[in-house]
Order: C-alpha cells, then sequence, then structure tokens
C-alpha cells in the first residue's frame, strides 16, 4: 500500500507502522503513524464523537 | 382532550431553518423567500491552547490551526439533510441537524496539537454554531477524519430540545 509521507509517496513495507485507539465517553479515535528511521512520516486521526452537546430546556411561560 | 402547554417541537426544527424572524435580523439574503438557498456551514480546528467556547460568537484565524495542506476556516461542511424535528410528549420534543458526511481534512500537517471543531455559518458572517471537543491530535502528511453521529434525536450532532 502506498503512503503519503513527508518523505513523498511511500510502500508501507518500507514502514513501521504503529496504531492506537481511545475509546472514552466523549470518542472513539483510530490513529496510524508510520516511522522511517526513528522519524514521524505520517499520521492520520479518525475521530468519532460519543456525547453531543444538547441545547435544551426551552420553556414556555405560564400566564 | 386537553391542552398542554409547550414549546412547539417543529419551532426548533425551524430555528435551525430560519422561518422565524421575531425582531430585526441582519442577515445575507438568500435570493428568494419562496425558493432560498441554504446557508454553507464550515467547519475549522482550533489549537488545545485556544479558547473557543459557548462565548464564541464567530470564526476567528485567533487560534485557529496552521500547516500544511490546512486552508484558514477549515473545509465545507457537506450538508443535503436539512434539520428536522420530533415530538418525545405531548410537552417536549427535539429539533435536530448532523452533516451528511464526515468532516475531512485531507493530505494535512498540524504539527500543533488541536482538540476543538468549531462549526459555523459562513454565510451568515461566520456566525458560531456550535463546538465539538476532542482528544489532543496532531496530523502528519496524513489526513483527520471526523465521522459524523447518526442523525437521530438522541445522537444527532446538533439537538434543540424541550424537556
Amino acid at each position: 500500500m502506498i503512503v503519503t509521507t513527508t518523505k513523498g509517496d511511500m510502500d508501507d513495507s518500507q514502514l513501521e507502522k504503529r496504531e492506537g485507539t481511545v475509546d472514552n465517553d466523549n470518542e472513539y479515535t483510530t490513529w496510524v503513524e508510520y516511522w522511517l528511521d526513528g522519524a514521524l512520516v505520517h499520521r492520520s486521526a479518525h475521530v468519532t464523537l460519543k456525547k453531543m452537546p444538547v441545547f435544551g430546556g426551552g420553556e414556555t411561560a405560564s400566564f | 382532550m386537553a391542552n398542554t402547554q409547550s414549546m412547539a417541537t417543529s419551532f426548533l426544527g425551524e430555528l435551525m431553518l430560519g422561518q422565524h424572524q421575531l425582531g430585526t435580523s441582519t442577515i445575507v439574503s438568500r435570493g428568494s423567500l419562496t425558493s432560498p438557498t441554504t446557508d454553507t456551514v464550515k467547519a475549522a480546528l482550533y489549537l488545545a491552547s485556544a479558547t473557543v467556547n459557548a462565548s464564541t460568537t464567530a470564526y476567528s484565524a485567533t487560534g485557529e490551526v496552521s500547516g500544511t495542506g490546512y486552508t484558514a476556516g477549515g473545509v465545507t461542511v457537506t450538508n443535503a439533510t436539512a434539520p428536522t424535528s420530533t415530538n418525545s410528549s405531548s410537552t417536549a420534543g427535539v429539533g435536530y441537524w448532523t452533516p451528511s458526511a464526515s468532516i475531512t481534512y485531507t493530505t494535512v500537517t498540524l504539527s500543533t496539537a488541536f482538540d476543538c471543531v468549531l462549526i459555523y455559518n459562513s454565510t451568515q458572517s461566520n456566525k458560531a454554531i456550535s463546538v465539538h471537543t476532542f482528544g489532543s491530535q496532531t496530523i502528519t502528511a496524513g489526513t483527520f477524519t471526523l465521522t459524523m453521529p447518526s442523525n437521530t434525536t438522541t445522537t444527532a450532532l446538533l439537538r434543540l430540545a424541550t424537556t
């Protein structure tokens, strides 16, 4: 697979791949990094928010 | 039958559609009252060190991320589904809206940590709509994607509710 990096497009076989996730009440996030000779050359992240703000409490007044 | 005091749930959805004007308001013309255009909604990313919150009234470049591949102001939000509303009871309901596609920043390098996206109306003087936070991220020659939740009364990105 070709990966866009700071060194240009590279085949992922040339790179060290690291992946991770964050899963908590607020979000589910996955990230992927590619390293070359100890340097980070690509990092992408995908965030899915779980907790949306609700703008609530609208009321009508009684006469 | 009995009458029940409540705010009309349809009003909540209609607010997001700009169908009520209860005071003098300055807005950018939508071209036609009978065939109005849809405002353009955009999404800008902000540094973890920025201060963007409920007091934010409009998009500002102050504290916004910068880097290769990122254009100030962010990206246009895909908005193919109009706001709508649903009653949950005789006294309560929800008006809600969600962008119809993920918000994606493609092939960017954002080296300083960011943790916030501001959704704003770029047609109407960049007026702020909502602020959403997440864990700090950096991106290196990569893609940052915010996947949208399901557009339902309980999960939509933007919900105006009466209880």
